[in-house]
């Protein structure tokens, strides 16, 4: 980069604000997913939206890209920096800016750690919802930007449903200010799409969110089957019998090993486990608590444990939540998958990833947010073993494929990023992705921020959007799946 | 309008068919805009074919659904062409086991719920008039009623939609399932759009289930503040309600409508709860067929004003002081209702133009500093001509209007009718 732009930059974020030597570099060439990775020409810490604003601004004149960061725990590669361009930190952006308990909202800086959100709130009986299990480093402008789920999500939905305001510096520079504390704001609900949108659309410098109320109870509920198969059909009956858990997830034998291994959270050892938690009013929760073990019960559960106090609550979730660290102590290597498929599919579904894995030799673990069909296969491989890392990529992309197929998505909450850039088309056709364009064009007709990220190819955006062509399922006769 | 009628009827006629192509009436007129003809396609492909006439042909168009909403928003610039969806009127499916269904934009609200009904399960919202309201309908104008206070609105419940742009492009976007972050949340953008970025075609929707038992309390007092005070107290505790509704008006006293629903044993908790949170106010059970939510507001009276509000959950009681300070003395007869979250419609009936306008000038005047929004959703013809109906332009409207010239650059669709007239 030429030395003035640097010198421009050095004045705006500070001395210890700008990062240009290359072994300083290289802590942000990756972030979850590390077999990507790019070093870029600088790295900008910036302390405060206007400082945000300047630097894209320089970005802008100059035609340099520039990738927002957060915590760099994306497992998609959204984070990954661009050769030509600069990676703006956000970790700066750390203040929470206001809390307005009478209307359950709060304001934060995009660098705020999702956690602290819940913590700063937590004494006054209100939690912020969205909780991926990487809640305890990962940001609240990473979980924008990937609309991030998590176990709860089921009952109280995902990051896109707890945001309702934001203040964006747009790839040109100029700041907009979408949404805001009062619902319903007249105009496009660009809000909405900047949520979910990977760093492609801007940055976000502001970030209005949505608190909910602690509920009067929760309970915690472990039940043990003898198969995925009869998990499977319990996760069914529940939701038929029009309870809405606050969280069901499942895990197979080889996760529940692996979490074992890794925190001793006191699983039973069984071939599909259940965790299902239901949150409300007291005599509700003990109520509907009683028809779920009936349920499990008549789906083969072999046992059944209720955790009695908030410390066994905790135990049984850090189990799950450490779920894919804890695959490292099963297999030295291992792919996270990320797909959904129609919750009714799951056994089908199962049975076939499984044939899958047997047939590539590789073995498949299952940990998934059950309730809402949102699979986490993670492929286990051995990186020394010559050819190994290829059959796992590709047994991973035929998982997704699966997915596809089954009528799902191929990314429920770790994006798309540069990792599944090319599965786009396996989901939308030429005119869709096309259309996506059109808003990407809108706000950054130049591609400054991240760019060749999210999208299968480059595309200029003086381009007229193409006429519509038939789906490639449709062509393959499977028409009716969207 | 660039071709006569004669070529346009002929063109169209070999999309859809003569039969469904037709001169318009004036009752099909928009806002005293009189169109020129009612075309009603049978399928997306046929819609996205109209469109892509029209746009060749520099017609303007309106989508209509059930057209109950027609008057919303500012009168259209132009109108050539009435596009009807009333043909694609179909459930396509109910997955029911996995809690979505996929329905066609012409398909009505009340029809789309007696089929999802047939398994215990719904469209977890009450907008206006669903017997009329069609799902193309409700989606473009973001409709929704007290449901929202538990299930949030139409953006929290749309999984998937297919549009046809003007060009003729139909794009499906989202998906089947609950979850899905593949690529841009354009179901979230074609919500509340108005129709102005393309014509929604179909739409997925995420369901619940129909609540086995449902009961609701009303409370009454002479002064809003206590009914206030109640509701935040409301939004402040553990109890989880389906419908919180302040009813407020310059004639009557206010009340408090509140709802819970759930399992039989476990509302009884739930009322005594709130029996005791509104203890010294005068309280009775209220049978839940006697819940009215918005309908109630609407008449067939021209010289009123129906506005869509949105304040602060603590502002409500300071917007309800507003309206009174600026309706009390010009002598106007007015009625809130408004959802706990703060959204709500009030109605304002007027001598005559003159005072509905200048009560909602003012009004908005005012209102600025509760840092909220007042949108007229219906009003006489002669007030909608005077101002903008959206209210004052938001700051982000440059960036809105990057957005329409990508999606519709030669302002096919609806023009004028959204906000800064786009
Ligand atoms: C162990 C583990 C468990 C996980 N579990 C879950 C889970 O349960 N659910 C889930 O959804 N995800 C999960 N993730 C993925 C990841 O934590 C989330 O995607 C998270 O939201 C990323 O936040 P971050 O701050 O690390 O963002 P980063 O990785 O730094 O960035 C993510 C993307 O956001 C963009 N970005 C960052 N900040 C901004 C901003 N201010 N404005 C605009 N764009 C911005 C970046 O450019 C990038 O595209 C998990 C990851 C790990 C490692």
């Amino acid at each position: 980069m030429h030395p003035r732009i640097i010198s421009e930059l050095r004045a705006i974020v500070g001395e210890r604000g700008l990062i240009t030597e290359t072994e300083q570099l290289r802590t942000y060439e990756c972030d979850g997913l590390t077999n990507f990775r790019v070093v870029p020409l600088a790295v900008a810490l910036p302390a405060s939206g206007e400082q945000v604003q300047a630097i894209v601004r320089i970005c802008h004149r100059e035609g340099i890209p520039f990738v927002a960061r957060g915590s760099g725990t994306g497992l998609s590669g959204g984070a990954l920096p661009v050769e030509s361009g600069i990676v703006i930190s956000l970790a700066r952006l750390n203040r929470i800016l206001d809390v307005d308990l009478p209307n359950a909202r709060v304001v934060v800086e995009p660098g705020v750690i999702n956690l602290q959100v819940t913590q700063q709130v937590a004494p006054h009986g209100y939690f912020y919802a969205p909780d991926p299990s990487s809640q305890s480093v990962c940001t609240i402008g990473g979980n924008v930007a990937e609309n991030s789920g998590g176990a709860h999500c089921l009952k109280y939905g995902f990051t896109a449903n707890h945001v309702l305001g934001l203040k964006v510096v747009l790839p040109d520079g100029e700041i907009v200010e979408l949404g805001g504390k009062t619902l319903d704001q007249p105009g496009y609900d660009l809000m909405g799409v900047f949520v979910g949108s990977e760093g492609t659309l801007g940055i976000a410098t502001e970030i209005t969110l949505r608190l909910v109320k602690r509920p009067e109870v929760i309970q915690t509920l472990l039940a043990a089957f003898h198969s995925t198969d009869e998990a499977g059909a319990a996760v069914s009956e529940i939701i038929a019998a029009g309870i809405l858990p606050a969280a069901i997830e499942m895990m197979d034998n080889l996760s529940i090993q692996a979490a074992e291994a890794a925190v001793h959270a006191g699983y039973p050892q069984c071939e599909g486990l259940l965790l299902v938690e239901l949150d409300g009013p007291t005599a509700e929760v003990a109520l509907s608590m009683e028809r779920v073990t009936a349920i499990c019960r008549s789906c083969g559960a072999w046992e059944i444990r209720l955790a009695q106090s908030d410390a066994e609550r905790l135990v049984v979730w850090k189990g799950r939540k450490a779920a894919f660290a804890a695959m490292g102590r099963v297999s030295p290597d291992y792919i996270v998958q990320d797909g959904v498929i129609p919750r009714t599919a799951l056994p089908r579904v199962l049975r076939e990833i499984k044939q899958l894995s047997e047939a590539a030799g590789l073995r498949v673990a299952n940990v998934f947010h059950a309730g809402d069909g949102n699979l986490h296969p993670l492929v286990l491989y051995d990186r020394s073993v010559p050819g190994q890392e290829h059959i796992a990529e590709e047994l991973s992309f035929d998982i997704i494929k699966l997915c596809v197929q089954a009528g799902g998505s191929i990314t429920g909450e770790h994006g798309v990023g540069r990792e599944k850039q090319k599965y786009m088309s396996t989901m939308y056709a030429e005119p869709d992705l096309d259309t996506m364009q059109l808003v990407r064009c809108a706000f950054d007709p130049r591609h400054l921020a991240n760019p060749d990220k999210l999208f299968p190819r480059p595309r200029l955006c003086a381009e007229k959007p193409g006429r519509y062509e038939p789906h490639p399922l449709e062509q393959a006769g499977i028409a009716e799946l969207f | 309008m660039t071709v006569d009628s004669q070529t346009l009827h002929t063109d169209l006629s070999a999309i859809v068919g003569a039969e469904q192509v037709r001169a318009a009436v004036p009752a099909d007129a928009i806002d005293g805009v009189q169109p020129q003809m009612i075309v009603e396609p049978d399928d997306e492909a046929q819609v996205a074919a109209v469109l892509r006439l029209a746009s060749g042909a520099g017609l303007s168009v309106v989508p209509r659904g059930g057209g109950s909403k027609l008057g919303w928003g500012n009168p259209p610039r132009s109108v050539d062409l009435i596009l009807s969806l009333r043909r694609l009127n179909q459930v396509i499916e109910h997955a029911w086991g996995d809690m979505t269904a996929t329905v066609q934009a012409g398909c009505r609200v009340a029809e789309l719920q007696r089929v999802l009904a047939e398994h215990g399960q719904r469209l977890a919202l009450d907008p206006l008039w669903p017997e009329r309201a069609t799902i193309g309908g409700i989606l473009a104008t973001n409709d929704s009623g007290s449901l929202r206070a538990r299930y949030g609105t139409l953006r929290d419940l749309v999984l998937g939609v297919t549009i046809a742009l003007p060009d003729g492009t139909l794009a499906r976007s989202g998906g089947k399932v609950v979850k899905n972050v593949a690529g841009y949340d354009l179901p979230k953008l074609i919500n509340g759009a108005f129709g102005t970025l393309g014509v929604i075609t179909e739409a997925t929707f995420r369901l619940y289930p129909l609540p086995a038992h449902v009961r609701c309390l009303r409370f009454q007092a002479s002064e809003v503040s206590a009914l206030h005070r109640l509701l935040l107290r409301v939004l402040d505790s553990t109890l989880v309600l389906t419908g919180a509704q302040l009813a407020v008006a310059s004639e009557s006293p206010p009340v408090l409508d509140l709802r819970c629903e759930g399992i039989a044993e476990a509302l009884d908790d739930q009322i005594a709860q709130l029996m005791q949170f509104g203890t010294g106010l005068s309280v009775a059970p209220l049978d839940p067929v006697d819940w009215h939510g918005y309908d109630s507001l609407w008449s067939e009276d021209e010289q009123e004003l129906i506005c869509k509000v949105s304040v602060l959950p603590s502002d409500i009681g300071a917007l309800t002081q507003t309206i009174r300070r600026v309706a009390g003395p010009m002598q106007l007869g007015w009625e809130l209702k408004i959802q706990a979250l703060g959204t709500g419609m009030l109605r304002i009936a007027g001598a005559n133009e003159q005072t509905l306008l200048a009560a909602l000038s003012i009004l908005r005047a005012e209102s600025g500093q509760l840092a909220g929004s007042c949108v007229a959703l219906h009003a006489p013809l002669a007030v909608k001509q005077k101002l903008d109906v959206w209210g004052a332009a938001p700051g982000s409207l440059p960036l809105m209007r990057r957005v329409k010239d990508r999606f519709d650059p030669q302002h096919v669709l609806n023009p004028g009718r959204f906000v800064g007239g786009m």
